[in-house]
């Protein structure tokens, strides 16, 4: 049992911090992008969308470049701190969270662009401050989209394979989650081990689907109400 | 303009079908598959190309991975003609599963185990001893369960009495060529992997020690009992044992058998 609830634990944690990273980066920027006028906006979108149909071995061998030993972050990380995210659980993180930023990224431009901009003009009329505007009037009318864009995010980072093997390898109980597992036991014709594993990832995510639905109703069913 | 963009895919379409008719027809020509074990890579890229030339109409498809990840491939009905593992024990097992034909197995090489480190690294690693050493903190293996290099290894340090030691340390990989792509590029202080994978990446790591303590590391091959091309596949097996294809071998550094 262990065998099976050791990958989830880490595959639960894995996905938390990397959904909670990319909820704070791509909400951040759908902002900037979604108001900002600068040049090139259009290519910064572009930028921050790549993950999303790059190929995840390509996106691994980037972090690899970059954060590995000897790449350009990884190596003055190593060299300042004697740390280095290759092969640790924070590693795999860094790559779902590149994996699934795009997700949240893309869902929550479109709803900042959906707000309408009159009621925040509104509101700064009334004395409200910009981040007052933000937290008050902007986030709250696009909570939904960025909501349901997260959620996404969070699948998209549970079943994170590629960049992960790449960055963080394929260490049992330190940086093997359930997709990694899931091929180790059949790779290795363990075909029991398999089927359990797979049938404890369709149980949490349909789990997740569910309440994460329910989630989305009742915060609709509240901004009906009011 | 909407009506341009749909022409102009469904242009695009055409011509992919057109191109994927084609390759149809290419494949028309014989083709033998090959799994290998992953530190063959080299040696057996240019043994099919070899054989491929020698005998028009055949073209030999390798497919390269840890030996125990080509053992399932083959247990779950990939089309394969040849296996090579790169031990006994895999072809062990797949003769046990009557997977093989076991008359035509033949052991056609062998390989010693080392310990490489990336060249310039300044952790004086001279043994595996060494590795116990507190600022070694990442030694790359490969998996025990899928491969060999890994058994080897396993074996090795066992007899040693290090296995339980340095185990907290291990990275375990997925083939033997990750373990030694791992110490290429520094990601790790230490790997073990075969004699040959460390020739052919002499710029970036360093043998420091060959071990010992191990079965003698030879590579068995033998037709693959589901195959359709059971007299190319021989004849495969027939050229890898001649004096040509045992020179490619040894160019590469593995030993006679």
């Amino acid at each position: 049992m262990s065998k099976s609830l050791i990958p989830l634990l880490l595959t639960l944690k894995v996905a938390g911090f990397a959904t909670l990273a990319a909820f704070l980066i791509g909400v951040a920027f759908a902002f900037l992008l979604a108001r900002a006028r600068f040049p090139g906006k259009e290519w910064a979108d572009a930028l921050l969308t790549l993950p999303l149909v790059m190929p995840p071995t390509v996106l691994g061998y980037y972090l690899i470049v970059v954060f590995g030993r000897k790449g350009w972050i990884g190596q003055w990380l190593y060299d300042a701190f004697g740390v280095t995210l290759m092969f640790t659980w924070q590693g795999a993180v860094l790559a779902s969270t590149v994996v699934s930023l795009p997700l949240v990224f893309k869902a929550a431009r479109s709803a900042f662009e959906g707000v309408d901009p009159n009621l925040e003009r509104a509101a700064r009329t009334l004395g409200l401050s910009e981040v007052g505007v933000f937290s008050r009037v902007s986030l709250p009318l696009a909570w939904r989209g960025i909501m349901a864009g997260t959620m996404l995010a969070f699948a998209r980072a549970m079943g994170e394979f590629g960049a992960t093997l790449m960055v963080a390898g394929n260490l049992p109980g330190k940086t093997q989650t359930l997709s990694l597992a899931v091929y180790d036991a059949v790779q290795a014709g363990n075909d029991r081990l398999a089927m359990t594993l797979v049938l404890i990832t369709s149980l949490v995510c349909m789990v997740i689907l569910v309440f994460s639905g329910k989630i989305l109703k009742t915060q609709y069913l509240k901004e009906v109400d009011r | 303009m909407k009506r341009k963009l749909i022409v102009g895919f469904m242009m695009v379409l055409a011509v992919t079908g057109i191109f994927l008719v084609k390759a149809g027809k290419a494949v028309a020509e014989q083709e033998l598959i090959v799994s290998a074990a992953a530190s063959l890579t080299n040696a057996f890229q240019e043994i099919g190309e070899k054989f491929s030339s020698a005998n028009p109409g055949t073209k030999v498809v390798p497919n390269f991975a840890a030996s125990g990840a080509l053992l399932q491939q083959i247990e779950k009905g990939a089309p394969v003609d040849v296996f090579a593992p790169a031990d006994q024990k895999t072809m062990d097992q797949a003769d046990e599963k009557k997977l093989i034909l076991p008359e035509t197995r033949k052991n056609f090489v062998s390989n010693g185990l080392v310990l490489v480190i990336p060249l310039g690294s300044k952790i004086p690693i001279k043994s595996p001893q060494d590795l116990a050493a507190k600022e070694v903190t990442k030694v790359a293996l490969g998996n025990p369960d899928t491969v060999p290099a890994g058994r080897y290894t396993q074996e090795a340090l066992t007899n040693e009495g290090l296995w339980e030691k340095l185990s907290p340390k291990f990275i375990p990989a997925d083939s033997v060529r990750q373990v030694l792509d791992y110490v290429s590029r520094g990601e790790v202080d230490a790997g073990f992997v075969f004699a040959t994978d460390a020739a052919i990446a002499r710029d970036k790591v360093q043998v420091v020690a060959t071990l010992e303590k191990h079965k003698p590391i030879l590579y068995p091959v033998a037709v693959v009992a589901a195959t359709e091309k059971k007299d190319l596949a021989q004849r495969f097996i027939d050229f890898v044992l001649s004096r040509e294809g045992q020179e490619i071998l040894s160019k590469y550094g593995f030993g006679k058998p």
